[in-house]
């Protein structure tokens, strides 16, 4: 399960300050701060450009451009399912709209009861034993309906 | 005497449940009171097997945790899931393991085990030969780079080797974006010594003192092994202030992605190291000559890189003799998506697609007769069967029509629709485009929309000209190869399985 802090400035600085010396330190700043908060605040966006000498609108669009960079909290848990060529060929279309209708959200959303948020990837390396996920971090291969099922029913739980 | 039990720690290991494996081996033989010891590696590569474990050079697979008691039983012997010597394995025969020879045997993490398999020889050569030799036995080698584009390493070395600065970078392309491929992230999880040691190899060939390796954010597996494997490099003096004994100076840092596919770029992977929008930078400058902080940079691929150490130990002529026509050496062979046998093969180029996917392969896993292979990742072309004799060769695909790309194939079976695979290129290209340009910004989006015309059975032909127009613009008018190269599967389609397309023409 993804447990992240609450919004906490003087934190934020402390990761912010420890990566002044690094050449090109946005992304790895910026990973940071989702790792902790699980996502980037406005306030973030305003001190990380402040400590980089950098505009905000420079670092809004570093945040911007990235997939991985969230914009609002996430959900208790973070479904990955992978949409490309390989895990399609093994059913993931299917999978992915079954899900999405059990879940009642798009992709990007996060269900009503802030338990689960649907991402889409676009390959996790695991094309060989297809079609895979990524939930909290743990990966899975060869999913089903049913292994998809249950785990989202834990999630829910 | 001590059980040496090898359980892969490479993500389709673990996806497929080796971690609970690797738990439960440890529980059962501390129950037991077992002398065992346990020892995460990478993979052989043969997925369908996973969790394949090696108790002395014999695999045991696919395990699940209800396998170990009986596995203990038979103390690792006659057992179900015995598949014999995994050296032995037709799998593993019938390939030429250069680049992977050492991947699931070893620690990835030891250096005494990873010199004991043959590592370090090269760089050894590389400090006895000096810069512009080694530079000569790369090129010699006929070496082209494994990322996709094919130009010759030797070239781009010697180019950044001819550039007079006071600093200069060599940068590893680990965003391995592409479906269908994983040899990127298998080497930096079952042999993240090779990477380091052809990176500094090409260090001190061209004079860069600081190297990156940018690791795409979807592979924490390879992030985190590659992490400890440079803790064990730098402890074991093959980078830092004097590399492997050497009056070389090199470190090296992992920098991870961000879910971006465009920072495959090379040039975008620049931009976003530098801390900015992954957008692909106009060429020239070639990054060779102004790279990484406007500084000439080596940017070369995972398996590039980690081919240089079997070269330079082994010889460049001998590498040059496996292969065909302009492309020479081995290269590993990615078997993904709805394949029988799906995993890494590794083989000199030139054998027949048909080959790889029907005997190597096995056809599909869903039993299904084969209808349409993707070469080279979502910018690679569709080719039905009648193409099967095309041989694994970077020209021999140019002529096709399609290309190898970073080598996986994805194999898909007659359920296919090959228009909706069109239709999902240039969704990708839409979702993925950095913006830059605007025949890939745009293009792409009215690309979906024509697309859904042609589904809807709206003037086909007509439609079916527009797509081949626009396809024509996107390929000569983008800036990279994102935009340049989504007609590759869009047209291929288009040509190769018309039919799909005309499903609503009365």
């Amino acid at each position: 399960m993804a447990s992240h802090a609450s919004w906490d400035e003087k934190h934020a600085a402390e990761i912010i300050g420890g990566f002044t010396s690094m050449a090109g330190a946005t992304l790895p700043i910026l990973h940071a701060l989702q790792e902790s908060f699980g996502f980037i605040t406005e306030r973030a966006i305003e001190m990380v450009a402040d400590a980089l000498n950098l505009s905000r609108a420079e670092v809004y669009g570093v945040v911007s451009f990235y997939h991985d960079f969230r914009r609002e909290p996430p959900g208790k848990h973070v479904l990955k399912l992978c949409r490309a060529e390989a895990c399609q060929s093994m059913g993931a279309d299917a999978l992915a709209a079954r899900d999405k209708s059990d879940l009642g959200i798009d992709w990007h959303g996060t269900t009503a009861d802030g338990r689960v948020t649907l991402e889409p990837v676009f390959c996790l390396g695991l094309c060989s034993c297809a079609p895979a996920a990524m939930i909290d971090g743990k990966l899975v291969g060869r999913l089903t309906e049913t292994t998809l099922t249950s785990t989202l029913a834990k999630a829910r739980a | 005497m001590s059980t040496r039990i090898l359980i892969p720690l490479d993500s389709s290991a673990v996806a497929l449940g080796a971690d609970e494996v690797a738990a439960a081996i440890a529980s059962e033989a501390s129950k037991r009171k077992g002398d065992v010891s346990i020892v995460r590696t990478g993979s052989y590569g043969m997925h369908w097997l996973e969790p394949l474990i090696d108790v002395g050079g014999v695999g045991f697979g696919p395990v699940t945790v209800a396998d170990v008691p009986s596995l203990f039983d038979s103390e690792f012997g006659n057992h179900r899931l015995n598949i014999g010597r995994i050296d032995d394995h037709p799998f593993m025969k019938a390939q030429t393991r250069l680049t992977f020879a050492r991947c699931g045997r070893i620690d990835p993490l030891s250096l005494a085990e990873y010199q004991a398999g043959g590592g370090l020889n090269g760089i050894g050569a590389a400090i006895m030969l000096g810069p512009a030799q080694t530079i000569e036995f790369v090129v010699r080698s006929g070496l082209r780079g494994r990322g996709g584009a094919g130009f010759p390493t030797g070239i781009k070395w010697k180019t950044v080797a001819d550039t007079k600065s006071d600093t200069k970078y060599v940068v590893c392309n680990a965003d391995e974006g592409d479906s269908g491929t994983f040899s990127d992230r298998m080497i930096m999880e079952g042999d993240p010594l090779v990477l380091i040691e052809g990176m500094a190899i090409a260090a001190i060939a061209t004079g860069a003192t600081k190297g990156y390796i940018y690791i795409r954010s979807e592979y924490p597996i390879a992030i985190q092994v590659m992490n400890q494997a440079l803790r064990a490099a730098r402890a074991g003096g093959l980078l830092g202030k004097s590399v492997f004994g050497s009056p070389y100076v090199f470190d090296i840092e992992v920098r991870v992605g961000a879910g971006a596919y465009v920072c495959g770029e090379e040039t975008s992977l620049l931009e976003s190291l530098e801390g900015r929008r992954g957008q692909v930078r106009a060429k020239p400058p070639l990054p060779a000559i102004q790279g990484l902080f406007g500084k000439p940079t080596v940017v070369n691929n995972v398996i590039s890189l980690a081919s240089i150490p079997a070269i330079l130990s082994g010889g460049a002529d001998e590498y040059k003799s496996l292969g065909t026509g302009r492309s020479r050496g081995s290269i590993p062979i990615q078997l993904a998506g709805n394949v029988k046998y799906a995993g890494l093969f590794e083989a000199p180029f030139g054998m027949t697609l048909g080959d790889l996917v029907m005997k190597i392969g096995g056809g599909t896993r869903s039993g299904r007769p084969v209808r349409a292979v993707q070469v080279g990742g979502p910018l690679g072309a569709y080719f039905p069967t009648s193409l099967f004799d095309t041989p694994f060769d970077y020209e021999a695909f140019t002529a096709k029509g399609g290309l190898i790309g970073h080598a996986g194939i994805v194999v898909f079976d007659n359920t296919v629709d090959l228009a909706r695979q069109a239709r999902f290129a240039m969704e990708f290209c839409a979702i993925e485009s950095c913006g830059k340009c605007t025949p890939c910004r745009i293009g792409s989006v009215r690309g979906v929309e024509v697309i859904d015309r042609i589904l809807a059975g709206n003037s086909v032909d007509d439609h079916l000209k527009l797509l081949d127009d626009l396809c024509s613009t996107l390929r000569q008018g983008s800036l990279c190869a994102l935009g340049g190269f989504v007609p590759y599967p869009v047209m291929s389609a288009v040509t190769h399985f018309p039919e799909d397309f005309r499903k609503k023409v009365a």
